[in-house]
């Protein structure tokens, strides 16, 4: 029970942040078809400005000027580079984003060094929250899962019932008729991305001191978040935040159960010893491959349901 | 035509450049130094680089070996064994005596091949590989080679000197590591010398990770709690180590966390205040060490690296690798790998904080004396600017770690 509960909220807290990088990628993916790869590379750039502009005037100016300034350059990048390469189809936009993800990576390691920055939690919220059975739960994690519960919200609220989100939302299936009723497309699609690059630079800001602020954090964080997109579903930031949780309960369960194939197979009444074939194999634990369990599951959701747990169209 | 002439340039200033390389090389004795200077691990090679240059004029000024300055030479490897092999045929292209290398003990192994291959077929022009971190036993065992030195103790003597560093009320461990060579050497041995040196603890977990794919260590840390550990013993490095650690502070465990690693570049950073007397590191060097014993020439050494650059001089155990080079030339009395070879095996010298030290004759395996430091406050030097440094909590002599060895060397 104690593991159990502790867990669920540790699963929680992980996903929530894993929510907050996923929830910009669908957004821009599902609208503008970009498999963006630099998102995680803004949520690294995120993570550095917080700890940069945090060194002048604090953490919580950083918390908004930082993916403000992610922002700008998310609409930058969408102005001056994908609108650009936009008529030589997807192929060049990915290219684009992924020549992008290794730029930003060498400027960050040029400007802020190879070593990790001491970007720490704000002195404010640097207590434990509560114990659990023993377990301290910092306070700042549940200031992770307030903002990123805040920030679904307003999300929701933005795309469901505002006048803007109405446009968007057209936008995101039918472009050419959108633009024939007299919407800026081209408009709606920079704002898109930059909200969306802000958002990343929002979980960088609170991600980089709960984890390690250095520069592989972009490269470690990349593909889980590409795996919650495709599973979550296109178009859909219900689907994606359900796979963002599921993705964090997963990963922080796997660990705590030690059973293997040959465990269920004993279940059966099969025993599995050293002659058995594929012993190896059948021998290996979930918590050893608990982390790449996200990985499997892409790659069944892709063959069983290809538009993913709650999409609107195939991927 | 235009092509011809074009190739007919470029090869006389090769031609040049091969001659002013040859020129300069009479000059100096040149070390290659192969590690990664690019990509993700290339804070190591860089740090590297700076330390033995800093520790290298150290050796020049007094007086080098046989009257020539050492000059260290950089190769990029990016941490592939390809490339390590294509900076050790530029090294004997121009005629290097040594060759080093530290991270990798994969890039190790291929050099190891590629230096006793080269050596057999080109017997005046033969090179030693000096290794400075890989630590796979294998490298002094199975695979020992006669143009092979360690520098750093190997996997098993560090775990023997983590488990010996284990206080004695600590009785319930949990072992961590990566699930890669590394890694599971790691697992192998302190299991091995945790039920031959301390038969009284218990093993109370064991579990192997992803290398370098989680993000978040808190269901470990909960995992832990729950089976009672007082101790956490890991080999990790990098993220996977700093995460752990972090996760288990920001838990509040009660924990004692004994690592491999967690005193090189960016560990004491992303630890920070909440590891103090928690976290514990297997090191070879501490700038700590010279203070506590009192010895003012060793101090006044690393200070002076301090003084020149903004981080800390973790490496200057280096130093030891480079007094056995001007001591082993300057016995050979020729830049003759071979002779110089034969002066470094079975000699001794007393390093620069004052231990007995012997590069061993039988697999070439330097002995000498390793530290157990934990992070606390109220040290001389801290680490990193955290406030936080390295006191020594265990010395362990080189006759404690003098583990047997099953090399059959082959010698020239």
């Amino acid at each position: 029970m104690e593991v159990f509960v502790v867990s669920l909220l540790n699963g929680l807290v992980y996903g929530m942040l894993l929510f907050m990088l996923a929830s910009g990628l669908t957004l821009i993916f599902s609208m503008m078809g970009v498999l963006n790869f630099a998102h995680a590379s803004v949520y690294m750039l995120g993570a550095y400005f917080a700890y940069t502009i945090s060194l002048y005037v604090g953490f919580w100016p950083a918390l908004i000027l930082a993916p403000l300034l992610c922002g700008l350059i998310g609409a930058a990048i969408e102005m001056w580079g994908l609108r650009r390469v936009h008529r030589h189809g997807h192929v060049a936009e990915l290219l684009l984003t992924f020549g992008l993800a290794l730029i930003i990576e060498k400027v960050v390691q040029m400007t802020w060094g190879l070593l990790p920055v001491p970007y720490r939690i704000p002195e404010l919220l640097d207590f434990p929250l509560f114990r659990v059975y023993g377990t301290q739960f910092p306070a700042y994690r549940a200031f992770m899962l307030l903002i990123s519960a805040l920030m679904f919200g307003a999300i929701w609220l933005g795309l469901r019932r505002t006048r803007v989100g109405l446009v968007i939302q057209a936008a995101l299936t039918h472009p050419e008729m959108a633009s024939a009723l007299g919407h800026n497309v081209p408009r709606i699609f920079t704002l898109v991305f930059a909200a969306g690059t802000a958002l990343a630079g929002l979980a960088g800001v609170i991600g980089g001191n709960y984890q390690v602020t250095e520069p592989a954090m972009a490269f470690t964080m990349g593909p889980i978040v590409f795996v919650v997109v495709v599973f979550g579903g296109l178009g859909s930031l219900t689907g994606c935040f359900i796979a963002s949780i599921f993705m964090g309960l997963i990963q922080t369960f796997a660990v705590v159960f030690d059973v293997s194939l040959a465990d269920l197979l004993a279940q059966f009444g099969i025993a599995v010893t050293a002659s058995t074939p594929f012993a190896e194999v059948l021998n290996v634990t979930l918590p050893r491959i608990g982390a790449l369990l996200p990985f499997l599951l892409m790659v069944l959701i892709l063959v069983f349901r290809p538009r993913g747990l709650m999409g609107t169209r195939d991927t | 035509m235009r092509v011809r002439n074009g190739i007919s340039i470029l090869l006389g200033l090769m031609l040049a450049m091969a001659g002013m390389a040859a020129a300069s090389a009479q000059q100096t004795i040149k070390v290659a130094y192969t590690d990664p200077l690019s990509g993700p691990f290339a804070q190591v090679g860089d740090a590297n680089l700076k330390q033995m240059q800093y520790i290298i004029d150290f050796i020049n000024a007094k007086g080098g070996a046989l009257g020539k300055k050492f000059e260290l030479v950089p190769f990029d490897n990016k941490s592939q064994p390809s490339d390590a092999l294509i900076a050790l045929k530029s090294a004997t292209d121009q005629n290097m005596p040594f060759i080093m290398q530290c991270s990798g003990s994969n890039i190790a192994a291929a050099l190891i091949d590629g230096v006793n291959k080269h050596n057999d077929r080109n017997p005046d022009n033969r090179i030693i590989y000096l290794n400075c971190g890989a630590v796979a036993p294998e490298l002094t065992n199975e695979q020992c080679s006669f143009w092979h030195f360690r520098f750093d103790l190997h996997a098993a003597m560090k775990a023997e000197v983590m488990v010996r560093a284990l206080p004695k009320d600590t009785t319930k461990v949990y072992l961590i590591n990566q699930d890669y060579l590394f890694g599971q050497s790691v697992q192998r041995e302190l299991k091995t010398y945790l039920t031959k040196l301390r038969p009284d603890v218990q093993i109370v977990g064991d579990e192997l990770i992803p290398l370098g794919k989680i993000k978040d260590f808190s269901p470990y840390i909960t995992k832990i709690k729950a089976s009672g550990a007082q101790a956490l013993m890991t080999g990790n490095w990098g993220p996977d180590m700093n995460l752990l650690i972090k996760a288990g502070i920001d838990a509040g465990a009660d924990l004692r966390y004994y690592t491999f690693y967690a005193h090189l570049a960016g560990g004491p950073t992303a630890i920070g205040a909440g590891g103090e007397n928690r976290v514990l590191s297997v090191m070879p060097f501490s700038e700590n060490v010279s203070v506590e014993t009192g010895n003012k020439e060793a101090e006044a050494f690393t200070k002076g690296f301090r003084d020149k650059h903004k981080f800390d001089f973790t490496s200057a155990g280096f130093r030891t690798i480079f007094e056995y080079l001007q001591a082993a030339v300057n016995k050979a009395g020729a830049l003759d790998a071979t002779k110089i070879a034969y002066a470094l095996e079975g000699m001794s010298i007393r390093d620069f904080l004052g231990f007995e030290t012997t590069m061993r004759k039988a697999d070439h395996q330097l002995i000498g004396e390793y530290f157990v430091g934990t992070f606390k406050k109220g040290v001389k030097y801290d680490a990193e600017g955290t406030g936080l440094g390295w006191a020594t909590t265990a010395t362990i002599l080189a006759k404690d770690i003098d583990q047997p060895n099953s090399c059959k060397m082959k010698r020239p």
